[in-house]
């Protein structure tokens, strides 16, 4: 039998508060569940408060500014599907776009609306993954089970226009390696008619559930004016209610021509952010339809690259038959081109924010500098005085709707 | 692509000029934005100026990085700015000794400058002062040598089976 309690013993446990209090340290990280990526929070608790973090990053840390010295450009592509795993065409299509404004190439129409086509494919892969880990975390498995399906059939339609999934290394320096298959159209209409219910049905699951509202509203809230001076961009920047995106401000590829509304949050809490991602991904569907609507309009079907001979390989019948093909096409591959001085910088929205490029070429065969504005590594930064005060299980909300990626933070 | 915006671009120049005359070295038209040589003394200063001008408003430091210039024996350090309410973009461009590469931080007037300050440190050896925690933040704390400098080898330079200089590099 359990030994009877005084009276007062619950009143006693609870009045001791004039005693010193004891901290306890907690590592989250390098590799828990919780962080998605290996980096590592050193958390300072008070019981389940958050007294203060450090961070420490760099786990996977593969020097890819210094690697990118010695390649030549093509060679690049394949490091940038590394910075952000879970979008790999978009940094793909933004190193394209970088060295093309270096090399003052112009890319025909059908270009950009194939490659808005894969961005805003890889721009729907990304969200869908945070937003369905938000769910996770905050102990909602189901509609991460539902989605994820939804995420495979991008990754197919990844490996029909460029034959693999995660690390696409999709594309070329003015196009496309080939055009797209009938099968990839295919694929991409199944996927515009049968997505919207999914994310509908996705979305009735949490946004209005009282569990996930209560987890999510005001936690990890973070003012528009603190967020600027951390460099916040993308979705975390429009969560607080500044309607920055680079497509719109600096439109490349051609968005000028699209229409489509940037969504906007009002207190940068996680909710927000969530909420923010959702309806990017329906009108990253929009535009998608609309670009395929302008191609279906188009003549042309068969443009897939920029007719530049000193990047785009010629065609296998023509390299095997005639001499200039068979010394451009070894000229490409053993990267003797040489790029025109100069220096250029380059920003695309990527699913995190801002993602840019800043090329310096001194006329050699390769970069003489080249560096990445990682979306990521900027923003993270602000995590400790996002959490400072919070109770843990928040902090995790908020780190997975930040939706911060080890391969963008640590390059 | 981004806009070129000439009558702002002037504008830059001149306020920059009026406020701050010695501090200036020069400046030039790149192929997509504006790029001004600023003496690194004058830095604080004179970013200060571009984010509180009421008519400049370069409210947002989009990247900041460091850069070797073996030739002239010199570290310099590449400033994007962005004003988000001109959407307007320009460089800045500082450079150090190398023998003495300290150049004043930024984190003051942003806080997003911590981390990228503390990568340049850590890749080029360049000193910010008055930066609140300036140690390495990729590497281990006890590696050796600035990777991005262009002396340092990329690979083993005790191997034999490789010549890079067939391929022009």
């Amino acid at each position: 039998m359990a030994k009877e309690v005084d009276s007062d013993y619950w009143v006693r446990d609870f009045v001791k508060a004039e005693e010193p209090k004891e901290y306890n340290t907690l590592n989250v990280g390098p590799t828990h569940p919780a962080t998605h990526g290996v980096f590592q929070n050193v958390m300072l608790m008070d019981g389940e408060f958050i007294v203060s973090t450090e961070q420490t990053i760099g786990y996977i840390h593969r020097a890819f500014e210094k690697i990118a010295e010695r390649r030549p450009f093509y060679q690049v592509t394949p490091l940038t599907d590394r910075l952000n795993y879970c979008s790999a065409p978009l940094n793909n299509m933004g190193w394209h776009m970088t060295v093309e404004k270096l090399l003052g190439i112009q890319t025909p129409k059908r270009v950009d609306y194939l490659r808005i086509i894969v961005m805003e494919l890889a721009r729907i892969a990304d969200h869908l993954i945070c937003n369905s880990v938000i769910g996770v975390d905050s102990g909602a498995l189901t509609g991460f089970t539902y989605i994820f399906q939804n995420r495979e059939f991008i990754y197919e339609i990844y490996e029909e226009i460029c034959g693999s999934r995660l690390t696409t290394n999709m594309g070329r320096i003015g196009g496309f390696e080939r055009n797209f298959s009938a099968k990839a159209w295919g694929k991409i209409r199944f996927f515009l008619k049968d997505y919207p219910a999914k994310l509908n049905e996705f979305e009735r699951l949490l946004a209005r559930n009282r569990i996930f509202m209560d987890r999510t509203i005001d936690v990890g809230a973070f003012p528009a004016d603190r967020a600027l001076a951390y460099g916040f961009t993308g979705p975390n920047l429009r969560a607080c209610g500044v309607d920055y995106d680079v497509r719109v401000m600096n439109p490349y590829c051609s968005y000028e021509d699209f229409d489509f509304i940037i969504p906007v949050g009002q207190n940068g809490d996680t909710y927000d952010r969530f909420m923010v991602r959702q309806e990017e991904m329906r009108q990253s569907l929009s535009i998608i339809e609309q670009a395929i609507a302008k191609l279906d309009k188009m003549e042309d079907k068969e443009t897939y690259f920029a007719p530049d001979p000193r990047f785009v390989l010629p065609p296998k019948e023509k390299v095997y038959n005639n001499m200039e093909a068979l010394i451009w096409h070894f000229k490409i591959v053993m990267g003797e081109t040489d790029i025109p001085a100069g220096e250029v910088y380059h920003s695309i929205e990527a699913a995190n924010g801002e993602l840019g490029f800043y090329l310096v070429s001194d006329g050699g065969r390769t970069a003489s500098r080249l560096h990445f504005r990682r979306p990521c590594f900027i923003y993270y930064q602000a995590y400790p005085e996002m959490v400072k005060g919070a109770m843990l299980s928040d902090a995790i909300l908020t780190m997975s709707s930040m939706n911060v990626i080890a391969g963008e933070l640590d390059a | 692509m981004f806009q070129i915006k000439p009558e702002r671009n002037k504008l830059v120049v001149t306020k920059l000029t009026d406020q701050f005359s010695n501090a200036i070295l020069s400046n030039e038209l790149q192929t997509d934005m504006l790029c001004i040589h600023v003496k690194k003394e004058e830095i604080q200063n004179v970013f200060q100026f571009l984010r509180d001008d009421s008519e400049l408003q370069f409210n947002f430091l989009t990247t900041l990085c460091g850069m070797h210039y073996p030739e002239k024996e010199q570290l310099g350090v590449v400033y994007h700015l962005h004003s988000f309410v001109n959407n307007h973009r320009i460089r800045i461009k500082t450079a150090t000794e190398i023998n003495n590469p300290i150049i004043p931080t930024l984190t003051t007037i942003w806080p997003s400058a911590n981390w990228m300050e503390r990568e340049t440190f850590e890749f080029f050896g360049i000193q910010f002062e008055g930066h609140p925690n300036l140690v390495r933040i990729l590497n281990v704390d006890d590696f050796v040598g600035f990777p991005l400098r262009k002396d340092f080898p990329l690979e083993d330079q005790t191997r034999e089976d490789k010549n890079d200089g067939m391929f022009g590099r």
